[in-house]
């Protein structure tokens, strides 16, 4: 039963198209009456064309509820397609965040070989000399395992001080920062990361090392936030300080090395001489270094998993075509019964082109409506996705232009699934399509 | 009494517009569901046919892989001069140390580094693969800075074809053959002389051992003599176990988001379906009050309007199926997550995948068309007779 709102709504909304009636009648009249007159022709007109396009819409939304069973299948089939377009392009975006939240200013300096390979810690002191460097700090993948392997997330032994000063992306308050900065077995871990282990201040975290050999024990002194919503919050960060004490005394040869070195540059238009400046330096050494953008950096790891980030893009478009293809057996089978209908119209003067607009809004209709609730559902999906997967992928959320592509997508299903019809409904013979039988 | 299948045949013959759109929409599913099945299988068959049953691979405990790992030459002295370790033609025995790194190389196509394994072996290591021969050029000589590269790094890095030298660890290296594993892991990867490897990138331990066993059977032994020697900060593992192990997580990741997106695509299709079975029972309504008065039974009509959904997914399903298998062609190479070494696979299509894909496709069909079936046959008689 529709609400008192509604009805008035619907009894307002009929007698305004009853009002828009009687004036075509009169608009026919008063075209007929006064043909000179130019300026009120081309009003008429307008006004004609205008009540043409009501009943037209009309016309449009009543046969599109004729099948109700069939529209609604299908507008089912295009929300299902929509959704699923919105969170693979969303889970491919995710993909990029890394480089998307890396920051023009920072350098990522590492050995040359590859990230295996390690820097002895005394190039900080040279980068530092290098003109265009304001600051230098250094970090280390740890590769440690929580209880089990299937507990992925990121570890780096960091340089505290340095390395917190040159990603302000990572909130943290002062007290947490200092808690973190004072105690050398402490760790800072990212909001997200805490979340899904439980973790509050003052828990002990244990890892096993896979790099570094043994069971590292961590207190947790704060959980830092993103400045933004494309700040990775699913990192563990602890002081190289302890990784390198605990080297030195087992491995004394491995002792005073780092992984990569984040070099920050007074001026981000000066990214690429100070790359080619540090990597000159540490020519031809033991060690020699690549240094480029922090963008760069990240782009290389997507670079390696690309082929399967190619492979979910081109299954995002599959299932656009495959639902194209169950809105265009809908429109398809919608023409083909109402092909005497149309033919009918025809053979009362309407054109093959208005016809053609009848089947072509309809397949519009159906589209758009299944898109908008598409990208309605893709929210809580994603936000659901997203709790599933945990820190798998550092950030996820919906960007405004896969809201953008999903919408172009159920307008091209829509035209495109109309195509055929619309044309073969404008073109056919009226003694055809009278003779005809659905 | 049965609904000749002809009649069914030739309903679906009579729309062929819908017909082919709807199975066209149903082969597309069962085309991205086989793929990512082929995919899966291939990237396992690759890292599974990588290790030899009676290989055992001995890296640092806790190391996931053999570039985490770390083994000083004491320790593999020790593991070298067990008695379970196999005895070659020439008196030595099966053992073969290898440092393992990785380095970043760029792709020939895109120019986009990526990471590829180099390792460095013996000439008893070529003994313990016996998969791996030279297709192209010659086997590195023991004391030079000479490589080989495996086919699909030759192919597909800068620098890594047959002549042409790469530069890494202060040294230029000429790459003096081209070496096929069988399309195992192997092909992704380069290999020169351990000790040049050592001297290079400056190493004092190898990354891993890995011996021949005397006897297949006795490789618990040898795992706990290992595992148990307060020597050893090592553990052993079968190299086959060693390398599927190598396969879980990206094999694991591509079928699970392969079965989940396939099953969300799939409801678009049954919904197709779905919506050419009612089609197909509305158009027919006196059809099938026909033939309910000739005395088919509503079961008859049943299984009559369920076969014809069946049958469309059928025809998708061949059709998914056919079009993956030409997927078979093709090889990726991409970073696999627990080596973070670049790898390269083909799509494999196994009896089982077609029989699932085949499956996944009449499954489509039966839930597409049961409720349209449902229908026709509850129509009454007269009902139906009158509706024309």
């Amino acid at each position: 039963m529709p609400s008192s709102g509604t009805r008035v709504y619907l009894e307002q909304a009929s007698k305004r198209l009853q009002s828009l009636l009687s004036k075509f009648h009169a608009a026919a009249k008063s075209l007929r009456a006064r043909v000179t007159g130019c300026g009120k022709l081309r009003a008429s007109i307008r006004r004609i064309v205008r009540c043409v396009f009501v009943y037209l819409l009309r016309l449009i939304l009543k046969n599109s509820l004729r099948h109700k069973l069939r529209t609604i299948l299908t507008v089912v089939g295009i929300v299902v397609a929509i959704t699923a377009f919105g969170l693979l392009r969303t889970i491919v975006d995710a993909w990029y965040a890394g480089a998307n939240a890396s920051s023009s200013a920072r350098l990522v300096t590492r050995n040359s070989i590859s990230l295996v390979f390690s820097l002895p810690l005394n190039y900080a002191q040279r980068i530092r000399q290098v003109d265009g460097v304001s600051g230098v700090s250094w970090a280390n993948w740890f590769g440690g395992v929580y209880i089990t392997e299937r507990n992925f997330f990121p570890q780096f032994a960091i340089d505290a001080p340095t390395y917190l000063d040159a990603y302000p992306e990572f909130v943290l308050s002062p007290e947490e920062k200092k808690a973190f900065l004072v105690d050398r077995q402490g760790c800072i871990v990212g909001r997200k990361l805490a979340d899904k282990y439980g973790w509050k201040v003052g828990d002990q975290i244990p890892l096993r090392g896979t790099i570094f050999s043994g069971t590292w024990t961590f207190n947790l002194r704060g959980i830092y936030d993103g400045a933004d919503k494309g700040t990775d919050q699913s990192t563990m960060f602890f002081h190289w300080a302890l990784l390198n004490e605990t080297i030195k005394k087992r491995f004394p040869r491995r002792g005073d090395q780092t992984g990569v070195f984040i070099v920050q540059l007074k001026d981000p238009g000066q990214a690429a001489p100070v790359s080619a400046a540090i990597d000159a330096v540490f020519k031809n050494s033991l060690a020699e270094t690549l240094t480029e953008t922090e963008k760069a950096f990240q782009l290389g790891f997507v670079a390696m998993t690309e082929a399967i980030l190619l492979a979910i893009q081109a299954v995002s478009f599959v299932v656009i075509v495959i639902i194209m293809a169950v809105m265009a057996n809908t429109m398809a089978m919608t023409a083909r019964e109402r092909g005497s209908e149309y033919a009918t119209m025809k053979a009362l003067g309407f054109g093959g082109g208005y016809v053609a607009l009848l089947i072509l809004g309809e397949s519009l209709a159906i589209a758009l409506t299944g898109g908008v609730i598409g990208v309605l559902l893709t929210f809580p999906m994603a936000h659901a996705f997203a709790d599933a997967i945990g820190s798998l992928l550092p950030t996820f959320f919906i960007s405004d232009e896969t809201l953008a592509m999903q919408l172009g997508a159920a307008l091209m299903v829509g035209l495109v699934a109309a195509a055929l019809p619309a044309w073969r409904a404008a073109n056919i013979r009226i003694v055809d399509g009278l003779r005809a039988v659905g | 009494m049965r609904v000749p299948v002809l009649y069914i045949v030739r309903n679906l013959a009579a729309r062929r517009l819908t017909t082919i759109l709807t199975a066209g929409g149903m082969a597309l599913v069962v085309y991205v569901f086989a793929t990512v099945l082929m995919l899966a299988a291939g990237l396992e068959a690759t890292l599974v046919a990588t290790g030899q049953n009676d290989n055992v691979i001995v890296i640092r405990r806790g190391a996931q892989t053999e570039v985490q790992s770390g083994v000083d030459r004491r320790q593999a002295a020790i593991v070298e001069s067990l008695p379970e370790v196999a005895i070659g033609q020439n008196g030595m025995p099966l053992v073969s140390k290898e440092p393992v790194v990785l380095i970043n190389l760029p792709k020939r196509e895109t120019a986009k580094p990526s990471n590829v394994v180099i390792r460095g072996v013996t000439p008893t290591g070529l003994v313990l693969r016996p998969q791996v021969h030279m297709i192209e050029g010659r086997m590195f000589r023991g004391g030079s800075s000479e490589i080989v590269a495996g086919r699909s790094i030759a192919g597909g890095f800068q620098g890594a074809g047959l002549g042409e030298t790469l530069r890494f660890a202060q040294r230029d290296w000429l790459v003096v053959g081209v070496f096929d594993a069988d399309r195992t892991g192997f092909d992704s990867e380069i290999w020169g002389d351990a000790e040049q490897m050592l001297q290079a990138f400056r190493r004092t331990g190898f990354s891993a051992v890995i011996f021949k066993l005397v006897d297949s059977d006795r490789f618990d032994d040898v795992k706990s003599s290992i595992e148990s020697d307060p020597r050893l900060t090592l553990e052993a593992k079968r190299e086959t176990r060693f390398y599927a192990d190598q396969s879980e997580a990206l094999s694991k990741f591509i079928s699970y988001l392969g079965t989940t997106i396939s099953v969300i695509f799939s409801i678009g299709a049954i919904i197709g379906a779905m919506i050419t079975m009612y089609a197909s029972v509305a158009s027919r309504t006196s059809e099938i009050g026909t033939l309910r008065a000739l005395g088919f039974s509503r079961g008859a009509i049943l299984v009559a309007f369920l076969g014809e959904s069946l049958l469309l997914g059928l025809i998708g399903g061949v059709i998914g199926v056919v079009c993956a298998s030409f997927m078979q062609a093709i090889s990726i190479s991409t970073m696999n997550f627990q080596t973070f070494a670049e790898l390269a696979f083909r799509f494999v299509l196994t009896p089982g995948i077609v029989l699932a894909a085949l499956m996944f496709a009449l499954g489509m069909g039966f839930v597409g068309g049961f409720l349209p079936a449902a229908h026709a046959a509850r129509l009454k008689i007269v009902d139906a007779l009158r509706a024309a």
